[in-house]
């Protein structure tokens, strides 16, 4: 098992025809997605990778019974593609396009209340279910089929932390980039609502870093209700105030928000924290050894 | 981005907020003509892109013409927190009879839009919300409908006993929130919001920080951004699509990925070394990019050893080669490069850089181990 993906999902990938969208598609069927679709308005017709490409993303879902789209087109355009997808009736919407405006999140996520969808994202790297399908632009090489759930606000980290955690034998059930900006679809504890039924998964790695309190959130959530053994990561002990470290969301406000203070919470509520993404990768071996 | 006061209430007064009579001057001269236009007493607050400014020195009541020239000299010229202050705002004096505090934001974790008020002004809001939050009134707007009048009313008669004024502030507050989601802020604050003695309300500062991801529907107030304030080489960075934070050390970093720069910085500090930067090249990187990088990153002389971490993933490690080996060249480096690349097109990285002297780490510790090493 895994979860929010597996080899059943049936992908759309909406800006196919573009330089990301057709490389990841190529990328992604590699590793054993199911890309049933890709949609471009105006490139109806045509094939990439073998995937039909349709007009709109309706037709796709019609035509393909595509249950989940992956988003690579640009910012300009990304919140409506959002909308489409939502109103296409899919059931997973992944955003891997940066740059939407934060105030389009907040009409997006009261637009969703009440719909059967999820959105993950943005400028979220994808999930992999390992051994299953992946949806985005992760590498797949570095997964490793296992029992260990991953989430992160960060790409690269993320990769670094999943790959460590790989070469400690160990692999992973599913692994979510939930995104680095400052409102996003998809949250730490609604993956770790997930990642408690997953039978599958034995133990959770948390991937933080500055600005917001939603580590801070999730471990206090981690504490009163997730009985499965929980591991942490805070990037930006470094990082100065009142400077956007890239992802949108990484900013320590005036002195709230900093790594510091998440590190303190998630020891605070068991989490037992690394120091490096080595360490983090040791510390789920030596429990689940 | 931020934009400065006096811009903040040219923006109020668009949307028909009032604030005071007052001036934005670059010169002694200036400030003197518009002190004589606005009357005696003055205030003479210093722009600059950072809090705690009266603290500093740079806001000054000038009571009479000599007072005038000495603090508009004083103020103009000096730094604050490392900024040179270069333009002034001079104000008329106000006669205050209550402060209090409005502002909006969006909420990360409600994810909605809110709107704060507190009955004291002048506070610094995040510190009230962690030492005493049930201080802040919050409004919750709901982003299909807006902020509704009845709301704007309760935030109005929580802050005044009054009802003429609560329903001024009211109106204030439906305005500042039009404005707030009309040009994409991230934080608009009036900070104190002002009963004068005659019973009126007057945004007396103003505060607007606008989303940078809203910012290319707002070409107007890109224009606003104040360049001269800003770091070069952020600025710089900014341009070549990059992301690029000075810090005080001495081991410049090159990254891809905002969290493995963040971690890498981190590492750094952790085995012992200072890192001199944040610097993320993103993804997509091209040779030419990493040469962009290089040469921000060495026009901070405190540079003194270069660590590459980069974990291929859309990135591919070759054109980070080709890139690191032309700005070898091309800009003369002279500082030890370590690099540890993994990932995409790792091995053809390698051949292409074999011959390039640099020093090679197996994984991101060992990277940072030998660039700490290096120094000694």
């Amino acid at each position: 098992m895994s979860i929010l993906i597996n080899k059943d999902t049936r992908l759309v990938v909406q800006g196919i025809t573009g330089r990301d969208g057709s490389f990841h598609t190529g990328q992604m069927i590699k590793y054993g997605t199911k890309v049933v679709a890709g949609v471009t308005p105006g490139k109806g017709g045509k094939e990439v990778e073998g995937v039909p490409v349709f007009n709109t993303v309706v037709e796709a879902v019609k035509k393909t019974e595509a249950n989940a789209a992956v988003i690579f087109v640009p910012a300009k355009f990304a919140t409506g593609a959002v909308y489409e997808a939502i109103d296409a009736g899919v059931k997973l919407v992944v955003c891997v396009a940066e740059g939407l405006p934060t105030i389009e999140l907040v009409k997006i996520t009261a637009y969703l209340k009440g719909k059967d969808c999820r959105l993950v994202g943005p400028n979220s790297p994808g999930i992999v279910s390992a051994g299953e399908a992946k949806v985005g632009i992760l590498p797949g090489n570095i997964f490793k089929k296992g029992s260990v759930g991953v989430i992160s606000r960060s790409g690269t980290l993320t990769y670094e932390i999943v790959d460590h955690i790989t070469k400690t034998g160990l692999g992973q059930s599913t692994c979510i980039g939930i995104g680095g900006d400052p409102i996003i679809g998809t949250k730490f504890i609604d993956c770790l609502e997930l990642f408690a039924k997953d039978d599958d998964t034995e133990a959770v790695v948390v991937v933080g870093e500055i600005g917001g309190r939603d580590e801070q959130d999730t471990a206090e959530y981690v504490k009163k209700y997730f009985k499965k053994p929980v591991f942490g990561f805070i990037a930006g002990k470094t990082a100065p105030a009142d400077k956007r470290m890239g992802h949108a969301g990484a900013i320590i406000s005036g002195t709230s928000g900093t790594a510091a203070e998440k590190v303190k919470v998630f020891e605070a509520c068991g989490i037992k924290v690394g120091e490096t993404p080595a360490d983090v990768a040791r510390f789920v071996k030596d429990k689940l050894a | 981005m931020k934009v400065h006061e006096y811009q903040a209430k040219e923006i109020f007064n668009k949307y028909d907020i009032p604030t005071p009579k007052e001036k934005m001057c670059v010169s002694i001269d200036e400030v003197i003509a518009a002190s004589t236009e606005l009357g005696l007493p003055c205030v003479i607050k210093a722009q600059v892109h950072v809090g705690g400014r009266g603290k500093a020195g740079g806001i000054k009541i000038a009571k009479t013409e000599q007072e005038v020239n000495e603090y508009a000299k004083q103020i103009l010229g000096m730094e604050i927190k490392g900024l040179p202050v270069k333009k002034v705002l001079v104000s008329q004096v106000i006669s205050i009879a209550s402060e209090a505090y409005l502002g909006i934001i969006n909420d990360r974790t409600a994810k909605k839009t809110v709107m704060m008020a507190c009955k004291q002004g002048g506070v610094e809001i995040e510190e009230v919300a962690r030492k005493k939050p049930e201080a802040i009134f919050k409004v919750y707007a709901d982003p299909l409908v807006g902020f509704l009048p009845h709301k704007a009313r309760q935030i109005g008669l929580f802050l005044y006993d009054d009802p003429k004024t609560a329903f001024a502030c009211a109106k204030i507050a439906e305005k500042l929130y039009k404005m707030f989601i009309e040009l994409d802020s991230s934080l608009a604050e009036i900070n104190p919001l002002v009963v004068t003695d005659s019973g009126e309300l007057i945004a007396l500062d103003a505060k607007i920080n606008f989303d940078d991801n809203g910012l290319y529907r707002h070409p107007d107030i890109e224009l606003l951004r104040d360049r001269e304030s800003e770091d070069v080489n952020e600025l710089r960075a900014r341009e070549s699509d990059l992301s690029y934070v000075k810090l005080d050390g001495n081991i410049g970093c090159v990254v891809n990925g905002a969290g493995l720069a963040m971690a890498t910085m981190d590492l750094v500090k952790h085995f012992g070394g200072e890192p001199a930067n944040f610097l993320d090249i993103g993804g997509s990187s091209s040779p030419q990019k990493v040469q962009n990088a290089l040469e921000i990153l060495l026009n901070d002389k405190n540079v003194k050893v270069i660590f590459f971490n980069i974990f291929g993933g859309i990135t591919r490690c070759d054109d980070v080669a080709n890139g690191i080996l032309v700005a070898k060249k091309a800009l003369n480096i002279k500082q030890p490069i370590v690099t540890r690349l993994t990932g995409t097109n790792e091995d053809k990285a390698m051949d292409i850089l074999k011959e390039a002297g640099l020093i090679f780490a197996q994984g991101m510790d060992d990277g940072a181990k030998k660039a700490i090493e290096l120094l000694k």
